[in-house]
């Protein structure tokens, strides 16, 4: 299944068209009443390599995505894609394409009528349908009516609006919704092919796990401002230092020494110590030199999850604080 | 993986996007809003019904004027009386101009539609367009066959026209050209208001619901005032015998045509100021 749809990419590719293209979006702003979205965001997209547009539900990664490609007015900044103005784009989709978050297919349409249209609004070849509808796999279902589609059926068919004219810019707000295991690695392989093609890639998700497995650099969002834009390596390793796990059967003993060699302890429920501010070997040595045998001596993994959860623990809009149900 | 490679036409620098003009857009336009409209069901169905309550009620009316007992004077309007149907057809058309757009809103289409084509007002032109043609023809055929059909039944008792009796054409093409002015007029606010129902009713409201409130002024102000209402200046066309307090007929029609263009103008500037 995955490799025809690949075969089929390499296929279509032929007729690409233009040289790479980067999204500057430049200080962005947009304000819905008294609610502000997106607050003086600026970032850009590189072409080859994908883009991971991170945020919490609510961050205003959907409106900059909208606002990328004219459906919002940006209160103020600008959103450029290679120096030009979206909205002065005659035949846009032949340069950038956009899987938007929300629905936007009539449900008594067939998906190739769907893509029809489109296609004709933007002088793209009528053969180029049934390519791009072949590509994501709904070569089997083009005449039915989209009321029929499954979720993921539907987000295929997004996905295929977007790749239609062939785009040098993708632009993709979660892709991965609503999709199967086996569509999320398909989602997962497309979208690095499209960057290894040479072209700008930016894809939004509040899963950061998706995002380590997909993106190789990340802007990341809070309450419409810009938290980071850094490289998914950078991102992990930026995230506070390790915290380290430690059994011994003498606890009492060894806490007081790792405080004293200015380490943060955490007594977990099991009995284990949860160390922060030094390294395993450092623990290691310092139980040694004060004999206290150690059990366990495991380094916690800082994930990219916990590095965002770092990041933006101050911008989520709604917590869940478990205090307020104890209490 | 294919990478651009150079010599084969693709070209380094920055592409401008390309020069379309923005009259070659608006014939794309239209072609993308023609397979808009022949893709859903609802839109042909709706035609289907607009064609078929335009022919068959004259002609059913006019089955019962030849069995009825009473005779019909010289005064008999027997063109204007072939466009009866529009009446109900014109609730039909309403609607579907509403929904036309509305369906878009509801469906998130529009969202696409924008995406594709984010010079608001050529989609606005172009739909517009695409609609009023297919209206056009639907309304011609549908209003030839009616005349012809009504004054056939009408024949047996004599009371039938020809299409070259005075006024009879006028009746016909400007009954047809009436539909295309109504089904505008949902296009319209269906921009301007986006919400299906809300843009229905205010459809029904102007055209049937304000000649009846207007029916509660003083007799001297009504002669002034209810020909001026949309729809009886519309109508005005499809009658043959002058009334009194009525427009002439094309120049009802073309304030007809006025007020539905004036929605259409309030639906662009909604369409360019809000966000979609």
């Amino acid at each position: 299944m995955r490799r025809r749809h690949l075969a089929g990419w390499r296929q279509v590719s032929e007729w690409t068209e233009g040289s790479p293209r980067v999204i500057e979006v430049a200080g962005l702003t947009k304000r819905y009443g008294r609610v502000l979205a997106v607050d003086d965001l600026s970032f850009r997209v590189e072409p080859g390599r994908v883009t991971g547009f991170l945020g919490p539900n609510g961050a205003g990664k959907s409106t900059t995505m909208r606002a990328i490609v004219g459906l919002d007015r940006p209160t103020g900044g600008t959103v450029r894609i290679d120096g030009h103005r979206y909205v002065d784009d005659r035949a846009p989709l032949q340069h950038v394409g956009a899987l938007l978050e929300a629905k936007s297919v009539h449900p008594g349409r067939s998906a190739h009528n769907h893509l029809l249209f489109l296609a004709q609004s933007n002088g793209i070849p009528r053969k180029r349908v049934d390519e791009v509808l072949a590509l994501v796999g709904l070569h089997e279902v083009t005449r039915r009516r989209t009321r029929t589609f499954s979720l993921g059926m539907g987000q295929r068919l997004g996905i295929a609006a977007a790749l239609l004219g062939n785009p040098q810019v993708l632009l993709f707000d979660e892709p991965v919704n609503g999709l199967d295991p086996e569509g999320i690695i398909w989602v997962r392989t497309l979208l690095k092919a499209l960057a290894a093609e040479g072209r700008a890639v930016l894809v939004s998700s509040h899963l950061m796990a998706e995002m380590a497995l997909t993106a190789e650099h990340l802007v990341v969002i809070g309450r419409g401002r810009l938290i980071a834009d850094t490289s998914v390596t950078d991102f992990v390793g930026q995230a506070k230092s390790r915290p380290v796990l430690v059994r011994t059967p003498d606890p009492v003993a060894l806490k007081p020494v790792l405080v004293g060699h200015g380490a943060d302890v955490a007594e977990e429920p099991d009995g284990g110590l949860l160390v922060r501010g030094m390294e395993a070997a450092e623990i290691g040595q310092a139980a040694h030199d004060s004999s206290v045998v150690l059990h366990e001596l495991t380094p916690q993994q800082a994930s990219l999850e916990e590095a965002f959860m770092e990041l933006t623990k101050d911008s989520v809009d709604y917590h869940a604080t478990v205090e307020g149900v104890q209490a | 993986m294919t990478t651009a490679t150079p010599g084969t036409g693709t070209a380094a620098a920055p592409v401008r996007p390309p020069g379309v003009a923005p009259a070659a857009q608006l014939l794309r336009v239209m072609r993308a809003e023609w397979t808009k409209l022949r893709s859903v069901r609802s839109t042909l169905w709706t035609l289907a019904a607009t064609v078929l309550v335009s022919i068959g009620l004259p002609a059913l009316i006019s089955l019962a004027v030849i069995n009825s007992p009473r005779a019909r004077g010289t005064d008999f309007d027997a063109a204007g009386f072939s466009m009866s149907g529009l009446f109900l057809g014109q609730l039909i058309v309403g609607s579907l101009g509403v929904l036309v757009v509305s369906g878009e809103y509801s469906t998130g289409t529009i969202r696409a539609s924008l995406s594709a084509i984010p010079q608001r007002l050529t989609l606005l032109v172009g739909k517009t367009l695409t609609f009023a043609l297919v209206l056009l023809v639907t309304a011609l055929v549908t209003c030839f066959a009616a005349f012809f059909l009504t004054e056939a039944i009408l024949d047996s008792k004599s009371y039938g026209v020809t299409l070259s009796h005075p006024g009879s054409l006028q009746v016909v093409v400007g009954g047809a050209l009436y539909l295309v002015v109504v089904g505008l007029l949902g296009l319209g606010l269906g921009f301007v208001m986006r919400h299906t129902a809300a843009a229905i009713s205010t459809v029904f409201g102007l055209l049937f619901v304000l000649p009846i409130v207007a029916n509660f002024l003083p007799q001297s102000w009504q002669d002034h005032v209810v020909k001026y209402l949309p729809g009886q200046a519309g109508q005005a066309v499809f009658s043959t015998t002058p009334q009194p307090h009525t427009m002439a007929p094309w120049t009802g029609l073309t304030l007809f045509l006025g007020y539905a263009l004036l929605g259409l103008l309030l639906g662009g500037v909604v369409l360019r100021r809000r966000d979609a």
